[in-house]
């Protein structure tokens, strides 16, 4: 029996010492005094989700995972131009100027004087699609990382410019940063009084200095890097500012020869995080489930396919479906063993019909491999119960 | 109003005080209270006194019921439910900015040329900038990389991108605007001391830059004036995103 020195000290008040499992708890947590009280929790000691850096400007959310749709916030995908900026609350303002009556400096404590608004929303970068070759060996995290879900907390952009009296006559508006690539997008001023933001909560808390603290531009549905992060200045006019990210990236060569400039709109997505590589599953009811999203509003029905897309049946949906929010879809399945390719395919409310590789390419072209990528994505489950990534490699040949 | 508020006051105000349970309603009503006590002062001698000598042909009507109204219990009677206040038309939040403020922020060029400071640059002003700042990201002559490669044209300024790989996404092949060069060299370059740059200096690169991609001659002078009429040759490849957007005439919205 192995007695640990934690075992010890926690059972210091009783005359009971008992095992530990291979983990490290007690083996009876019956017989041993548990934790104090503390001022701040923590995972469970065998939890570690962890995202998984590429490189120094981002890093992805490890679905695998993680359950149902809200994102721990630690866990949120980052991505940044010129890394995590540290910002004083203190001194911190947002500057909104330009075509406006009121030229206006708000600081971080005017924004949160003005009526909040709390919603759920998925965040997505536009370059999230990590399975275009031929590796198998490829977690929902390598796969689709940088997409993620949260509860913003903010004004409502339109309240602010109504407070500085935008002009009707504005039509789009930059968003400037404060770190170090000052990064700035122009997006029309309709998405301000749509549903865009100026966030500062997230999942009840200050928004993560990775997500944009102390507060951000939210555009719920459109692509990650136009809801500029660590905002210092709004500048309405009545046309864009054609800026680096938006004009030499984030822009879509499409295949008639031209490039889509201002492409917003993330479309409608899914991918499967559970059986999913690197799990092995045994032969019985296995519930394959995943998350499924759109920009476009409200996700209708996500069909799975457990014979590599020749059939597909409807998933059951997890309410509550929410608007431009990951959506848990779950369907029962009955492995008897033996080789199958499953996969997911989302339909929202717009009609849109996640496309497969093959319709991408037709659209957008071999080569159009930035942006924008959301094929059908499959799980080959191998006889032996082991599961990997169904590889589906984009070749010009 | 105010003949409420006064057999309010008489009745519940003391009751609270002593419970000592002045709850955030009551206390908004004690407010509203002191702020009509100037008026009280006045009258409540005055409706004694109307009291006292009934026979006071002054006392008017209105003071009288007043009295009676003070000195017996109220009726009980729900209070109506207040009316949420109205969303204002601006808050009054925030403070104005001033001109020096804006200015010292204000640092975006437009398509058109908007916002270039002073100054002017060449290729030969340029090229030891980028030797000294640039080369160690983006190669020796902006095509070697490691990072973002910056020169290059392809043949007949062919527009490749969606079916061959190779083909590089550089200033001369696939930036629409000019401006957009200098903007973004003094906004966030060079990433090691991003915002270093004086205007000379980014005239002067983005000279060399443009030079080098064969947009404009090698001793041409770049200035707020020139640098907004570079033709770029990507410039007519570029279309608004039409997903999302359905038409009148097409029953489902463009796909993928």
């Amino acid at each position: 029996m192995k007695v640990s020195r934690r075992d010890l000290l926690a059972g210091a008040a009783g005359a009971v010492v008992l095992g530990t499992t291979a983990a490290g708890q007690p083996a009876d947590p019956t017989k041993v005094r548990g934790k104090p009280s503390r001022a701040l929790g923590q995972r469970a000691a065998t939890e570690k989700p962890q995202r998984q850096p590429r490189g120094v400007t981002s890093s992805g959310t490890p679905h695998q995972d993680l359950y149902g749709t809200i994102t721990p916030s630690d866990l949120h995908f980052e991505r940044h131009h010129g890394g995590v900026p540290e910002i004083d609350p203190k001194t911190y303002s947002l500057l909104i100027h330009g075509m406006v009556e009121r030229p206006t400096v708000f600081t971080l404590a005017d924004l949160k004087r003005f009526p909040g608004v709390s919603r759920v929303h998925f965040l997505e970068c536009s370059g999230n699609f990590g399975g275009r070759g031929t590796a198998t060996e490829l977690t929902p995290q390598q796969i689709a990382g940088l997409t993620s879900t949260s509860e913003w907390t903010g004004v409502a952009l339109a309240t602010l410019f109504r407070e500085v009296g935008a002009s009707a006559k504005a039509k789009w508006f930059l968003a400037e940063g404060q770190d170090a690539a000052v990064l700035t997008r122009s997006v029309p001023v309709s998405k301000a009084y749509d549903d865009a933001l100026i966030a500062y909560g997230q999942n009840g808390e200050a928004i993560r200095p990775e997500q944009g603290y102390p507060a951000r531009l939210f555009l719920p549905g459109w692509e990650g890097n136009a809801s500029v992060k660590w905002l210092r200045r709004i500048e309405l006019s009545d046309r864009p500012f054609m800026t680096r990210e938006e004009t030499s990236k984030y822009t879509d060569p499409m295949a008639d020869g031209t490039a889509r400039i201002f492409s917003f709109l993330m479309d409608a997505r899914s991918l499967i995080t559970y059986p999913a590589y690197p799990v092995t599953i045994s032969r019985g009811w296995v519930e394959i489930n995943g998350i499924a999203w759109t920009g476009s509003g409200k996700i209708r029905r996500v069909d799975v396919s457990t014979d590599g897309g020749v059939t597909w049946m409807p998933a059951k949906l997890q309410e509550p479906v929410l608007s431009k929010a990951h959506t848990r879809f779950r369907h029962l399945w009955n492995w008897t063993g033996g080789d199958a390719v499953i996969m997911s395919r989302a339909v929202d409310d717009t009609g849109y019909v996640q496309p497969t590789k093959e319709k991408l390419i037709a659209s957008r072209g071999i080569s159009s491999v930035g942006y924008h990528t959301n094929p059908i994505t499959g799980w080959h489950v191998r006889a032996d119960g082991t599961v990997i990534y169904h590889a589906d490699p984009w070749t010009t040949t | 109003m105010r003949k409420r508020l006064l057999s309010r006051r008489w009745t519940t105000r003391p009751l609270a005080v002593l419970r000592g349970t002045l709850r955030r309603r009551t206390a908004q009503r004690y407010l509203a209270l002191r702020s009509l006590r100037p008026l009280r002062s006045v009258e409540g001698p005055l409706a004694a006194a109307c009291v006292i000598g009934a026979i006071v042909v002054a006392c008017d009507r209105a003071t009288a019921r007043l009295v009676a109204q003070a000195t017996t219990p109220p009726a009980k009677k729900a209070a109506a439910t207040p009316a949420p206040a109205k969303t204002p038309a601006t808050f009054g939040i925030g403070r104005p900015a001033t001109p020096a403020e804006i200015a010292a922020l204000d640092i975006d060029i437009g398509p058109e040329g908007a916002g270039l400071p002073p100054g002017r640059g060449t290729a030969a002003d340029g090229a030891p900038i980028y030797a000294a700042r640039c080369a160690g990201c983006h190669g020796k002559t902006g095509r070697e990389g490691p990072n973002d490669v910056l020169v290059g044209r392809l043949p007949g300024d062919a527009f490749p991108f969606a079916r061959d790989p190779r083909a590089p996404k550089t200033i001369g092949s696939y930036w629409p605007y000019a401006t957009t060069v200098f903007d973004y060299i003094r906004r966030a370059m060079p990433p090691d001391a991003p915002g270093s740059l004086k205007d000379e200096e980014v005239y002067g690169l983005v000279a060399y830059l443009l030079a080098m991609n064969e947009l404009i001659p090698q001793d041409a002078v770049v200035d707020a004036a020139s640098l907004p009429k570079v033709q770029m040759p990507a410039r007519a490849h570029f279309v608004p995103d039409t997903r999302g957007q359905p038409k009148p005439t097409a029953p489902r919205r463009p796909q993928n």
